[in-house]
């Protein structure tokens, strides 16, 4: 009897609540920011490409870095979901879901942001028609797209115990609502046969998603390292892009974990311990990220070949140097050295190092593109003056900003939609540690 | 052997018989007119190089100028010219900065205004080299990385040697940019400012013609030009014969004036390629500033966007 006030409680407080005050407030600026990317996205499509700052030399600029964040960030879904799965780590249950949130949020929009950077979009079929496997786009279009429906599958399967649970609180759902979670899992009946059947797939899932998710992001790492160009030709890239992205990956965990435990008070569920645990986390993934960054920088630092000797110096004292040391600082010094205090991994300042982190990140990116791009083989010499330079134009920004929006918009109707915490999985461990 | 002399005659045949046919017509019909009225003999006659290599005289009444060959099938231009491997010399002691090249290039492509596929800089490589001026073009590498890289085949590379865009196909994803170690590549950021006819004309990858909008456009050797044995533009347009365009096959290049054996010129003038040790193999050879034609500050005056 007095389990099922537990399990009535558990279910009470991890049930999708609806928008408060400030959930809307919230949704409804995301939406404003969509708006004015949209806005942005059709003088972009009116005008082509001419509305940007991207040139002849920098033809690639913040779109691009914007895709390969996106890439980084999805990539959490698998370092959270199937590592703590296949590994079996308890505590980790409460943030498989978040996880998997953000991944699909993410792997959504970084497809639809190289669509956005493509000049001629409306032939975006080429790829299936004409597609060459030579080409590393190809690969990433095939790893991105099996990563998508990955990442989906391995958020659907987990939800269907618990659609049966808001299936059977109908009058707490809108009748829309109701009729969304019985076409998505009104099959499910939680019998002994499916409960297996889901679980392997589940563990199918896992171990698919591992060598996709690494495949994903060391793909897109090959679109510049399969060029010849200083800061972009490194048999490090891909390594450098996985550590990069596990570590940006867990700074957006950290900070979702923050919001939604504060939004939805799942204090009881979201404990300390498990900012703990995190902070340690990315501690760990900061160190493997600075021994990447040491590996890409020093050794053609201590060379300071003719045709890198530009690139570098931008970076490390030239033009670049205040993005450069900055991404540095937030990325690896900052939180190594607030995360190793006990006091830096508790909620708030976790929430601020995972904002800092991917910030950071984010900025990060955009070195990994512009400033190799500024510094050609040949001189950038018989070409208009604003070819020599980049700073993104207002559409870019609007854009961008409108792609970010976009992400944390479906992260915050997702949680809308679905228990942000797993709630069968609650239950299952409450049950465990009752008995 | 044979064949190869029959192809350098009909190569300089074509050349002088289409020269003169055109020379020899009337400017103010429209000769392309259907049923154009019969020609009466006006008595004045034109010599012409026969095919057989005889000369002989036609009434210049005649003379009907030969019909632009319509634009080769998008599965030929993709082919090229069977036999043939071009090559392009460029004599850097011979180049002061001119630019007639671009502007002859600018407007046989109908290039957006400000766009330029043929560059001329000022090189130095080091402190105490001597600097002197290097047009570029595309190198037409042998090894192509843009065309590696395209994901679509919008951007490949011809038996003849040639890499050509297929503009109608691009996805405009500026991969190739990217990879083009030479920053050859430029692209149509808006809607090129060409006039509207040749807006309207369907797209000759041998062409290039028209430039689109979110499409990458770069030298193409001039493909059509060649195809009818002719030079490229930029070839034709340099006073100083800088550049030399020719057949590795039938080991000949030449700026128009000068005919060169290849393999000699670049034997005997060291000839090399840019950025060889990346492994494109250009097919673009250049022979270095040596006993120039012209002081390096002679090509000053016409560096408009100088480089601060």
């Amino acid at each position: 009897m007095e389990n099922s006030i537990v399990n009535q409680k558990i279910i009470n407080d991890l049930l999708p609540q609806k928008f408060g005050k400030w959930g809307k407030i919230w949704t409804g600026v995301l939406i404003a920011i969509c708006l004015v990317g949209l806005y942005a996205y059709y003088r972009q499509l009116r005008y082509g490409l001419v509305v940007t700052a991207m040139r002849d030399y920098v033809s690639w600029g913040i779109y691009i870095s914007n895709f390969v964040f996106f890439v980084a960030i999805s990539l959490v879904g698998s370092l959270i979901t199937a590592v703590f799965r296949l590994l079996g780590v308890k505590w980790g249950s409460p943030l498989t879901r978040i996880a998997e949130i953000i991944a699909v949020a993410a792997i959504i929009f970084a497809s639809l942001i190289i669509i956005v950077d493509m000049g001629s979009p409306e032939r975006f079929y080429n790829l299936f028609t004409h597609g060459r496997i030579q080409s590393p786009i190809i690969w990433d279009v095939i790893v991105i797209t099996t990563y998508f429906f990955i990442s989906i599958l391995l958020l659907y399967y987990p939800l269907l115990p618990d659609i049966k649970i808001l299936l059977s609180l109908k009058e707490r759902s809108g009748k829309r609502l109701n009729r969304f979670y019985a076409f998505l899992g009104s099959f499910w009946t939680g019998s002994h046969k499916q409960y297996l059947l889901s679980k392997k797939a589940i563990l199918v899932l896992c171990i698919t998603i591992i060598p996709v998710a690494f495949t994903i992001h060391t793909v897109t790492s090959w679109l510049f390292a399969t060029t010849y160009r200083p800061g972009w030709d490194s048999t490090n890239f891909g390594a450098y892009f996985i550590a990069g992205a596990f570590l940006v990956g867990a700074g957006a965990v950290a900070v979702a974990m923050y919001v939604f435990r504060k939004a939805y008070h799942l204090e009881k569920y979201i404990t300390d311990d498990h900012f703990d645990k995190m902070g340690r986390i990315i501690v760990l993934l900061a160190l493997i990220y600075l021994y990447f960054n040491v590996n890409e920088f020093l050794t053609p630092y201590f060379k300071m070949k003719e045709s890198e000797a530009g690139y570098l110096n931008g970076l490390f004292s030239g033009s670049f140097a205040v993005v450069f040391w900055f991404a540095i600082a937030t990325n690896i010094v900052l939180p190594v050295i607030v995360l190793l205090f006990k006091k830096g991994r508790k909620p708030l300042p976790m929430f601020i190092m995972g904002i800092v982190v991917v910030v950071g990140a984010w900025f990060k990116r955009y070195l990994i593109v512009t400033p190799t791009l500024l510094h050609p083989f040949l001189p950038m010499h018989d070409v208009p003056a604003s070819y020599r330079h980049y700073y993104p134009s207002w559409e870019e920004w609007a854009i961008t900003m409108g792609s970010l929006a976009g992400t944390l918009l479906i992260i915050t109707i997702l949680a809308r939609i679905f228990p942000i915490i797993p709630i069968q999985d609650t239950l299952n461990e409450q049950h465990e540690t009752a008995k | 052997m044979e064949q190869e002399n029959n192809s350098r005659r009909d190569f300089l045949l074509t050349g002088l018989v289409a020269a003169g046919l055109v020379a020899g017509c009337t400017p103010k019909k429209d000769p392309f007119e259907a049923g154009a009225e019969q020609a009466v003999a006006s008595g004045k006659k034109v010599k012409l190089l026969s095919v057989d290599g005889e000369v002989i005289e036609v009434d210049e009444a005649f003379l009907k100028p030969v019909p632009h060959m319509p634009p080769v099938s998008n599965t030929e231009a993709r082919l090229g010219i069977p036999g043939k491997k071009f090559v392009m010399v460029i004599d850097l002691s011979r180049c002061k900065n001119l630019k007639k090249c671009q502007a002859a290039c600018n407007h046989a492509h109908d290039l957006n205004p400000g766009e330029n596929w043929i560059k001329v800089d000022p090189m130095q490589s080091g402190g105490h080299t001597a600097p002197y001026w290097e047009p570029t073009t595309c190198m037409h590498c042998d090894e192509p990385p843009c065309v590696k890289v395209c994901p679509v085949d919008a951007t490949f590379k011809r038996q003849d040697g040639i890499v050509l865009i297929d503009s109608d196909r691009c996805i405009g994803c500026r991969f190739c940019m990217a990879a083009c170690p030479y920053s050859t590549r430029v692209f149509n950021w808006g809607e090129p400012e060409i006039p509207a006819d040749v807006a309207a004309q369907p797209y000759s990858a041998e062409t290039s013609i028209p430039q689109k909008k979110g499409t990458v456009g770069k030298c193409d050797f001039c493909a059509d030009m060649t195809r009818m044995g002719m030079l490229p533009h930029c070839v034709s347009a340099c006073p100083n014969g800088v550049f030399a365009f020719g057949d590795l096959n039938e080991d000949s290049v030449t700026n128009g004036a000068e005919t060169f054996r290849f393999s000699d010129l670049i034997r005997d003038k060291a000839g090399y390629r840019l950025l060889e040790d990346l492994g494109t193999k250009p097919s673009v050879y250049y022979l270095p500033p040596v006993n120039r034609n012209f002081p390096f500050q002679s090509g000053l005056e016409n560096d408009k966007t100088q480089n601060s």
